[in-house]
């Protein structure tokens, strides 16, 4: 993920020869060793297990056999499994782009000195960090079919038949988005904030004196110059949305029917729930590979953009 | 080497800067103040107009939950909506602990948060320490891993992961979520991004003074980086204390869950109690609006620092 380059720690004394040497690996490791062995135990081993679980066949009751690819090709013929893909990438369509526009907008409603903007800030970021059970559920009753406040708002506003929200299996996936939303703007609110004032001054002075109108200095100065942020927002959103999990499962838990069901809901469902280990495993490969995919080609995008 | 310090921690701010002004604001406002005094005066106040009906917008979520614990069930949902309610209803903040072991599940998410924190700062400082300052073959490759694994999504390995803890017969104990959660790469890497500001010098002039490895840690290191300790100690208590998921997978037994779990399990038993689901929902947000209001500037550093440097 981080494109830096690993700068060079200092090198060892002139007079440091072999001895010396094996003596900063002595320490550098003892410094990484408490962090490393449980990395190694919990996070590394796990990843590495998942990619070989995904060809085999293990569940709670037999014991691990090599099946080579019969566990995607099983996926294949799962009605389940491209359920949950298609809403997964739904969810993402909607999730990204209304995330990042209404993100950048507010960002730069704040990017002001005005007594108080902290404020501002602050209340905007606040929902990012609420427990997200506490969300979920306010929001779920804010989206109540019949006496919730925004269809009393639908209707006062005149629209006669407002949606069934989460109770329908046309709306939920939209419930569950505007909650993301709302959830995660602030977040990304902060990552523009930061990219806009690393915006040189000169770029606008400049733009400024060319008589450019504020228009044409948004279009001409401060969107070419968020790119790079506008880039690392879009990965990051996109790799976000494809991992989407609590939310759905405290707010809908995949229904009504399968209407929100999404991929790391099915690999816990499969995994955990069941028991099928292989199976699961060879689900989360295939998530692994779609977020990865998408990361990548975002990068090459990126690159043939700069050139 | 305490000058030397101090120079430094007034002249290196934190990567993300925080959200400062910047020049380009100050210069706005000063040339407008200079002749523009009048026009400016107005456009401040369309604007903080602007902001303020936003953020209430934004914020009606939160009005609304706080409304509703202070309600009667079949007041939560009425036709035209209440604001206000018509009589507050205190008693909701004093039966909801006996209503559920409101009491233990702050309590669990207490200890877990505290705990995990405190290991994720302790072993996340260490290692990225021996990431930026100390030289060794086979140091990049190793933080490549680690930086692998982060790109890696968590439900991708969770299967594996609860296998093992089934093994250890760890399942439905606070320790499986410690063990997983303690040891992230995530810490290592937001750590080791703020060592790499520290000029390295500083360490070569300690090294001279004759403090060992761990002494510059301890005494250089550890000082200069308390605005880095502080974002990655209140997002690991944040993320620990509002985390669904690893206690839904992990503790089973009533007694061992967080307020999370606690509250979800009370929405879906009584799902028509809106009142008392609300009241819950207020005392399980209001540690975080506690942590958030005292750290809220270290919490924004560190997502634009680990934001823009990942």
């Amino acid at each position: 993920m981080t494109t830096e380059t690993l700068k060079r720690a200092p090198a060892v004394h002139s007079r440091g020869n072999r001895k010396q040497a094996r003596r900063n690996t002595l320490i550098g490791w003892t410094f990484i060793l408490p962090n490393f062995l449980g990395f190694l135990a919990f996070t590394l081993i796990p990843v590495l297990a998942a990619f070989a679980l995904s060809f085999m066949e293990w569940t709670s009751f037999s014991a691990p056999r090599w099946v080579g690819l019969a566990n995607f090709q099983r996926m294949m013929q799962s009605d389940t499994f491209w359920v949950a893909l298609r809403n997964t990438v739904v969810y993402a369509l909607g999730h990204v782009p209304l995330t990042m526009a209404l993100a950048l907008v507010l960002a730069l409603l704040l990017n002001r000195k005005l007594k108080g903007i902290g404020f501002f800030r602050v209340a905007i970021f606040f929902p990012y960090i609420t427990s997200l059970v506490a969300v979920a559920v306010v929001w779920n009753m804010l989206f109540s079919p019949d006496t919730g406040p925004i269809n009393q708002l639908l209707h006062a506003v005149g629209i006669a038949e407002a949606p069934g929200w989460t109770s329908s299996s046309d709306w939920a996936m939209p419930a569950v988005i505007i909650t993301s939303v709302w959830r995660d703007m602030g977040y990304y609110m902060i990552l523009y904030l930061a990219g806009l004032q690393a915006i040189p001054t000169e770029l606008y002075e400049a733009a400024e004196v060319d008589g450019a109108s504020p228009w044409q200095r948004f279009w001409n100065v401060t969107l070419p110059s968020l790119r790079p942020t506008t880039f690392f927002v879009v990965v990051m959103l996109t790799v976000s949305s494809f991992k989407v999990f609590d939310l759905i499962v405290v707010m809908t838990n995949g229904g009504p029917g399968r209407a929100t069901t999404v991929l790391s809901q099915l690999i816990y469902q499969e995994g955990i729930g069941e028991g099928k280990f292989g199976y699961s495993s060879a689900i989360s490969l295939v998530l692994f590979v779609i977020v990865l995919t998408v990361t990548v080609l975002q990068f090459k995008l990126q690159q043939r953009r700069e050139r | 080497m305490t000058n030397m310090a101090e120079d430094l921690k007034a002249e290196a701010p934190f990567i993300g800067r925080g959200l400062a002004p910047t020049p380009e604001d100050r210069r706005r406002s000063q040339r407008k103040r200079s002749t523009r005094e009048q026009n400016k005066r107005t456009t401040d106040v369309v604007i903080y107009a602007v902001l303020a009906v936003l953020v209430l917008a934004l914020l009606v979520p939160f009005i609304w939950m706080l409304s509703s614990s202070l309600k009667e069930n079949n007041q939560v949902l009425t036709v035209p909506i209440q604001w206000i309610p018509s009589e507050f209803v205190w008693s909701n903040y004093t039966e909801i602990w006996t209503r559920i072991p409101m009491m233990g599940y702050l309590q669990n998410s207490l200890y877990l948060a505290v705990i995990i924190t405190c290991l994720q700062v302790l072993t996340g400082s260490l290692a990225a320490y021996g990431f930026s300052k100390v030289r060794f073959p086979g140091r990049d490759v190793l933080f490549l891993a680690y930086i692998g694994t982060i790109a890696v999504p968590w439900q991708a390995y969770m299967v594996p992961q609860y296998i093992m803890m089934q093994q250890l017969g760890l399942t439905n104990s606070f320790n499986a979520l410690i063990l997983l959660q303690a040891f992230g790469a995530f810490g290592v890497f937001l750590m080791r991004q703020y060592y790499m500001t520290i000029p390295d010098e500083l360490c070569e002039a300690a090294r001279i003074d004759g403090l060992s490895e761990y002494g510059i840690w301890a005494r250089v290191i550890l000082p200069l980086s308390k605005p880095a300790l502080a974002s990655l100690a209140l997002l690991t208590f944040v993320n620990t204390w509002n985390d669904y998921m690893g206690p839904f997978i992990y503790l089973t037994s009533n007694r061992l869950w967080t307020v999370q779990l606690g509250l979800r399990s009370f929405v879906g038993q009584f799902d028509a109690e809106y009142a008392m689901i609300m009241t819950g929902s207020v005392i399980s947000v209001i540690p975080i609006l506690i942590i958030f209001l005292v750290g809220q500037r270290y919490f924004i550093q560190g997502i634009a620092t680990s934001g823009m440097k990942g």
